[in-house]
């Protein structure tokens, strides 16, 4: 693979060559050395879930066609599927039960480290959870909320709280086909009891059970996450940042956070501006400690501080390769086991902070948030005393970086709309009304060495908003999308179409919004649930002129977004299809059949522009099924068809 | 004579092929043990692919073998069934079949060369044939392969 085919990014391409040329290996490499890789498992043919097994079936239909236990490709490619689920979905739970317990130890004044930023935010959740905010300490309100989200984890019966955000209409459609999440940690064990040998055998009752599994994970865990993270570090609101490689800096020390949970990035933010540590890296030679981020750690520093980002996924062994980084923290998720041999090319040092997760070659300092600042503290000083053993003449920092505008929430951007007394989502939907804006694109998800970086990302995103479709990012993708520079405000001159513009300029929002991290896709369904309740876009998620996509995912938290989206009534179209094509029912259930259930469905497509395509003709689809005006731009050739 | 023929387009890729061969050349011909002895046991065929399509890389037993054409110690010889056979005894790494195989069927194992030997252990049968979990790999002669493409829906 030659480095232009790999990512379409200039640092990654840059850094690459170093790479090639000092013998160090990436993941691109590793997937080149895996290729052809498992034809079994790309089709999602086979099954380890007991010792019968590991069985597989023939696709060519000429060795086996059942499992030693009797289970058909349908069963097989389903139950593995569904185990995606649960996979990913306990990511987003676990997360969001961390910040939970933070917020617990917070209002228990057990920690110094975290306060209740966001004070509005927790009286509206306790009022939305029946917590009595009357006349109490905001500590004591914090403590009950954090009480009551933790009970939705471990919740038997019932229905999560926060589902009750959506419509009334998909509600009613969640409890009549009974995917309406009891609780979080229920839906999950559920799913790995069903796909156990003998238990469900119906690929379309597993897919459903999946669904409900995903909807604890959107409406629950990742809501959670989101939500109780703006109470203790505070609801994000635009601000300007840098990103990519380039923001690693040669006279200062880098330290750069990887991971997920803002639990402890947060109070690194903090401790990286500590006098006394400032004063010590001044002692050891550099003029000041530059803190930069990778993956959706990365993107909750960014939203909330400001903190520049230095890559998406596949450049974390690329910004070691920088030689620059003096230390790269790292926590749960998304953190590749390969990092600390990069690591050791250099003189980089890894250092693990979750008990969940550890790495070999890695120096593990462990994380509690009672001791947060004093940890975070620690780690700083272990970077700061790094510094003097870079090696100068293995410095390589690409001189790219590109500037954005981050921080838009479901409360925040449309304040903007509404005008700052006057919050309202009605300028939006009259903007779909009238045909100005044609609809909404969510890109969100990861990286993958089967798809050149970035390049599904932005080549999507671009072919969106040049057809007047508004596009929010998060993950990987908003970083994809602020390197390729869709995130300032200009380019909407540049690569919005006309509609569009004329939003972007009266608002002063860039075409392409950057609404978080990975769990923050609850955000995306806080948002569609304030469009419908609006008012003029019908009564339900699924009628709304929307779609969502995942172009380069690779993640199994992806296939839990995925289903939440879709189960919540999104088109949703994937760049990757998921490992069930080698059942023809699971794949006409999820690809076809699904629209009758749920009101979504899934697509797949590798190509970044046909996929866009299919997400404009749904959108168009949508338009007039509600009976809209016609888009007030529509481009003189496409009228004439 | 009887050679190891391969359905491309039925391959998968999986690699079933190579884990069996490690296997078949092993102490204990046990997947569990095999990889756990001192001297690890190696594949003669190994899978991969030029674009997207694998495809099982090995010895051809070619008619006019230029590997036995370039061995100047007389290591590869061909037996009396058509068979290229290699002499470890004989062999002296000069990596000289290596350069000249037009398949890359011939690797390395410490200082001798290293390729499909057809498995001896076995009376009647192949261990990747026998292991190839879409028929992609098949036993027979030339005439016979050709019988079972034409007969295939695909």
């Amino acid at each position: 693979m030659k480095k232009q085919d790999k990512s379409i990014d200039k640092a990654s391409q840059e850094l690459l060559e170093i790479a090639e040329r000092e013998g160090i290996d990436t993941a691109w490499e590793r997937y080149e050395a895996m290729v052809p890789q498992c034809g079994f498992g790309e089709l999602g043919l086979c099954c380890r879930n007991c010792l019968l097994g590991p069985c597989r079936i023939d696709p060519f239909e000429e060795g086996p066609q059942k499992g030693v236990c009797g289970a058909t490709p349908e069963i097989i490619a389903a139950r593995n599927l569904t185990r995606m689920i649960a996979a990913g979905a306990s990511a987003h739970s676990d997360h969001g039960r961390d910040v939970a317990h933070t917020l617990l130890l917070a209002a228990q004044g057990k920690t110094e480290g975290y306060g209740i930023k966001d004070e509005d935010k927790l009286l509206s959740l306790a009022n939305e959870l029946g917590i009595k905010t009357n006349r109490r300490d905001k500590k004591e309100i914090a403590k009950e909320v954090a009480e009551k989200v933790f009970s939705e984890f471990g919740q038997q019966h019932g229905e999560l709280q926060f589902s009750h955000r959506a419509p009334e209409k998909r509600q009613a459609l969640w409890r009549k086909l009974g995917i309406m999440p009891r609780g979080i940690d229920r839906e999950i064990v559920e799913v790995m009891h069903r796909t156990s040998i003998g238990v469900d055998n119906d690929p379309e009752n597993l897919i459903t059970h999946g669904m409900k599994t995903a909807l604890g994970d959107g409406w629950g865990g990742s809501m959670i996450a989101t939500e109780l993270s703006d109470v203790l570090f505070g609801t994000p609101r635009p601000i300007r940042a840098k990103v990519n490689l380039g923001v690693l800096k040669e006279d200062e020390v880098n330290l750069v956070v990887h991971g997920h949970e803002p639990t402890l990035s947060d109070v690194i933010v903090t401790a990286s501006q500590d006098k006394e540590l400032i004063e010590l890296a001044k002692k050891n030679g550099a003029k000041g400690i530059n803190l930069a981020g990778i993956c959706c750690t990365a993107n909750e520093i960014l939203m909330r501080h400001g903190i520049p980002i230095a890559g998406n996924f596949l450049q974390q062994e690329l910004a070691i390769t920088t030689g620059a980084v003096d230390l790269m923290l790292v926590d749960v998720q998304c953190v590749m086991p390969g990092l600390s041999s990069v690591a050791r090319c250099f003189h980089t040092k890894i250092v693990s902070t979750s008990p969940k997760a550890k790495f070999p070659g890695a120096e593990h300092v462990e994380f509690n948030e009672e001791e947060a600042l004093p940890i975070a503290k620690k780690i700083v000083r272990m970077a700061v005393e790094n510094f003097k053993n870079r090696m100068k003449e293995k410095v390589n920092i690409p001189k790219v970086k590109m500037d954005l505008v981050a921080g838009f929430t479901a409360e925040s951007v449309f304040k903007f709309l509404g005008g700052r007394y006057r919050a309202t989502y009605r300028p939006l939907n009259d903007a779909i009304i009238n045909g100005r804006l044609r609809g909404a694109a969510a890109i969100v998800g990861c990286n993958n060495p089967k798809i050149k970086q970035d390049w599904g990302h932005v080549e999507m995103a671009k072919e969106l908003i040049k057809n007047d479709v508004l596009v929010v990012v998060t993950g990987c993708s908003a970083i994809a999308n602020a390197k390729a520079g869709l995130l300032k405000p200009e380019a909407a001159f540049q690569y919005a179409g006309k509609g569009l513009q004329e939003i972007c300029q009266a608002v002063g929002v860039p075409p392409v919004l950057h609404v978080g991290s990975c769990v923050d896709n609850s955000r995306i369904l806080i948002t569609l649930c304030n469009v419908v309740n609006e008012g003029g876009l019908g009564e339900d998620i699924s009628e709304l002129p929307v779609a969502g996509a995942a172009p380069e995912w690779m993640s199994e938290k992806a296939v839990a977004i995925a289903f939440y989206v879709v189960a919540s009534g999104v088109f949703t179209v994937l760049g990757n299809p998921f490992p069930i094509l080698g059942s023809r029912e699971v794949t006409e259930l999820l690809t076809r059949r699904l629209t009758e259930v749920v009101g979504a469905n899934f697509a797949f497509e590798s190509d970044p522009i046909k996929a866009a395509q299919l997400m404009i003709d749904h959108i168009n689809k949508k338009r007039e099924a509600l009976k809209l005006k016609p888009v007030m731009y529509e481009k003189e050739e496409v009228l004439v068809k | 004579m009887e050679k190891i023929f391969c359905d491309i387009r039925k391959c998968l890729g999986c690699k079933s092929c190579e884990i069996a061969c490690g296997v078949e050349h092993s102490t204990s011909k046990n997947i569990f043990k095999s990889i756990r002895e001192e001297k690890k046991p190696r594949q003669r065929v190994i899978v991969r692919s030029t674009t997207k399509e694998p495809f099982p890389l090995r010895c051809h037993h070619c008619e006019e073998a230029p590997c036995i054409e370039a061995c100047m110690s007389g290591a590869m010889y061909k037996d009396e069934k058509g068979v290229t056979r290699h002499d470890p005894d004989k062999c002296v790494g000069c990596w000289m079949c290596i350069m000249v195989c037009p398949f890359g069927a011939i690797s390395r194992q410490e200082s001798l060369a290293l390729k499909c030997d057809l498995c001896p252990d076995r009376e009647d049968s192949f261990a990747c044939v026998e292991a190839c979990p879409t028929k992609a790999l098949f036993a027979g002669t030339w005439d016979e392969f050709k019988k079972r493409l034409g007969q295939e829906k695909r």
